[in-house]
């Protein structure tokens, strides 16, 4: 028996040493190295970089069409998850498939899609929406229909699963005492539903801040009017010189930093999620 | 109104990709229809909700399919054996394979150590496992090369060779299969083991006959992930492989160079493959998602 113990004591330690070793070159120390290089020269250059106007407008940018995309996925994810949850339909169950699609699909494919159907030159709906005056493509409509494809089903993910655990006995006892369907949803379904709901609208923020390769394709990267934060890391690192490096690690470095704040604000969300019910 | 004192659900659901594998409710199937069919209002919500998720997801995905039937389906197989794009795909497919079998075995490894290893820091790994989810892929790019780029201080410089496309595939689909076996083994009582153990198993024999079939159907809908990501993946390897052809050159590079030279239907032809490829995944999924309910 000692023996046995011993030996299990041994692999634990071997794929202990494994796994950290493994985390540690793929991801650990990576991404201390690009902290590092962005303050290679200390805070002044960083603070400098984030000073420029096309640093601002990629940010500005960048955290509208995030929001927008937030906004819209939220209602539409709370509302789809209601009707998946609780109703029946016929083509509910191939609907449940196809909410999970873009996250599926290459943001470059995503990107290609909504060109040919957006643009305004060849696009199926694009002529007609230019000719009223409402250019998606190489536009911030475009940007928001980018991202909002891309971060679509993070909520509905984790919202869905919560409508399903806590049943709709409470929300029938509410409708029976004389409750609207409004008043129900405010004061019975919302508040159950507030935590999964902050964790996808988290989730959904991350993902649409950091969206590049559909964004690439339909906003056509044009600095101080389609570049956002991503593209802007790209077409600085790409271009020669200090200063443009230390603009590309400074822009990369915050996106790092805010992926990194949304995680950690997530996973102090798990215990709740745990002990709930 | 209907006053109904007895609780009416509709069958559950569960995502194919969220619950694959991991959701093990039973899955009775609960006919109420009469309290959850659709009222007026949630009809209206429907219609509202299927128009948008039309025009933002469907109706540009099939605006796919038809750009890349244009030609006909000699000019389709025709754009897809070029032998820039035909490299391409091999590479793309070549390396995402290879990519999930590391993954098999590394994430279950660290599903592994997470659930039943306990040391200090562990959490931090928790938060490190998410990190390539939640990184911009542009930045993941960025981050790769400071350790296997031109001025790596491991000595080793794998930026534009295919070394680099493997990394980055590596990089970016590091949490899907520790996130679907984690649970699953969460489940597991070490009970089990112990007992096996007691009646004289190797820890082999304990892996191989006791935790791994419990785990399989976890690792499936891991690995189908993993390599639907890793196919469709581009952020990531635009600074880092250098889209150079025959050589680095991914199925994205490819489509995005072809929507650059305005060849639309050729760009199309080649994202139907992804496209379906992304189809066929989803539907592995919900079958595996079925079928653990079903024996759970």
């Amino acid at each position: 028996m000692r023996e046995a113990a011993a030996s299990q004591t041994a692999t634990r330690w071997v794929l202990r040493v494994l796994v950290v070793g493994y985390l540690f070159l793929l991801v650990i120390w990576p991404v201390v190295l690009v902290a590092r290089e962005t303050f290679a020269d200390g805070l002044a250059p960083v603070i400098d970089a984030l000073r420029q106007p096309e640093v601002i407008f990629a940010f500005q940018l960048t955290l509208s069409a995030a929001f927008w995309a937030v906004v819209i996925n939220t209602i539409f994810g709370v509302g789809i998850s209601l009707l998946l949850v609780r109703y029946t339909f016929p083509g509910r169950r191939t609907l449940n498939a196809l909410v999970d699609l873009p996250l599926a699909v290459s943001p470059i494919v995503v990107g290609l899609s909504l060109v040919l159907v957006y643009s305004g030159r060849t696009g199926w709906l694009g002529g007609s929406l230019e000719q009223a005056g409402l250019q998606i493509i190489y536009a911030p409509p475009g940007i928001i229909l980018a991202t909002a494809f891309v971060s679509m089903p993070l909520v509905i993910r984790e919202v869905m699963p919560v409508l399903q655990e806590i049943g709709t006995e409470q929300e029938q006892a509410a409708r029976s005492l004389g409750a609207s369907a409004l008043q129900t949803f405010a004061r019975i379904t919302l508040p159950a539903i507030r935590w999964a709901l902050l964790y996808g609208v988290v989730l959904s923020l991350a993902r649409s801040l950091g969206e590049f390769g559909a964004v690439k394709i339909v906003s056509g990267g044009v600095a101080m009017r389609t570049q956002t934060a991503t593209l802007l890391v790209e077409e600085r690192y790409q271009q020669f010189g200090v200063e443009n490096s230390i603009i590309a690690y400074t822009a990369a470095f915050i996106l790092a930093l805010i992926a990194v704040v949304a995680l950690v604000v997530v996973s102090s969300f798990q215990p709740q999620k745990g002990t709930r019910r | 109104m209907t006053h109904r004192t007895g609780v009416v659900e509709p069958p559950p659901l569960d995502s194919p990709i969220a619950g694959a594998a991991t959701n093990a409710a039973g899955r009775r199937l609960l006919r109420g229809r009469s309290a959850t069919s659709l009222t007026r209002a949630s009809g209206l919500g429907l219609g509202v909700a299927l128009m948008w998720f039309s025009l933002l997801v469907l109706i540009p995905l099939t605006a796919v399919l038809v750009q890349a039937s244009e030609g006909g389906w000699s000019a389709y197989w025709e754009s897809l054996r070029s032998p820039q794009t035909f490299a391409a795909l091999r590479l793309t497919v070549g390396q995402a394979i290879l990519v999930t079998v590391v993954n098999i075995f590394m994430g279950t490894t660290i599903a592994w150590v997470l659930v039943r290893d306990h040391f200090p820091g562990k959490q931090v790994l928790e938060v490190v496992i998410d990190i390539p989810l939640a990184l911009p892929t542009i930045v993941a790019g960025l981050v790769l090369l400071s350790l296997y780029g031109p001025s790596s201080p491991l000595g080793v410089n794998w930026a534009n060779t295919p070394v680099s496309v493997f990394l980055a595939f590596l990089f970016v689909t590091l949490p899907f299969i520790v996130r679907t076996v984690q649970p699953v083994l969460l489940e597991i009582e070490p009970e089990v083991e112990e007992a096996a153990a007691s009646l004289g198993a190797t820890q082999f024999t304990i892996f191989s006959r006791v935790i791994l079939p419990s785990l399989a159907p976890a690792i499936a809908s891991g690995a189908a992930l993993s390599f639907c990501r890793a196919i469709s993946e581009y952020g990531s390897l635009v600074l880092l492989s250098g889209n150079l052809p025959y050589s680095t050159e991914v199925a994205s590079v490819r489509i995005l160079s072809y929507i650059e030279g305005d060849k639309l239907t050729e760009a199309a032809a080649l994202a139907s493959i992804l496209l379906i490829v992304a189809l066929i995944v989803i539907v592995i999924l919900d079958v595996i998602s079925r079928r653990v309910a079903r024996y759970a």
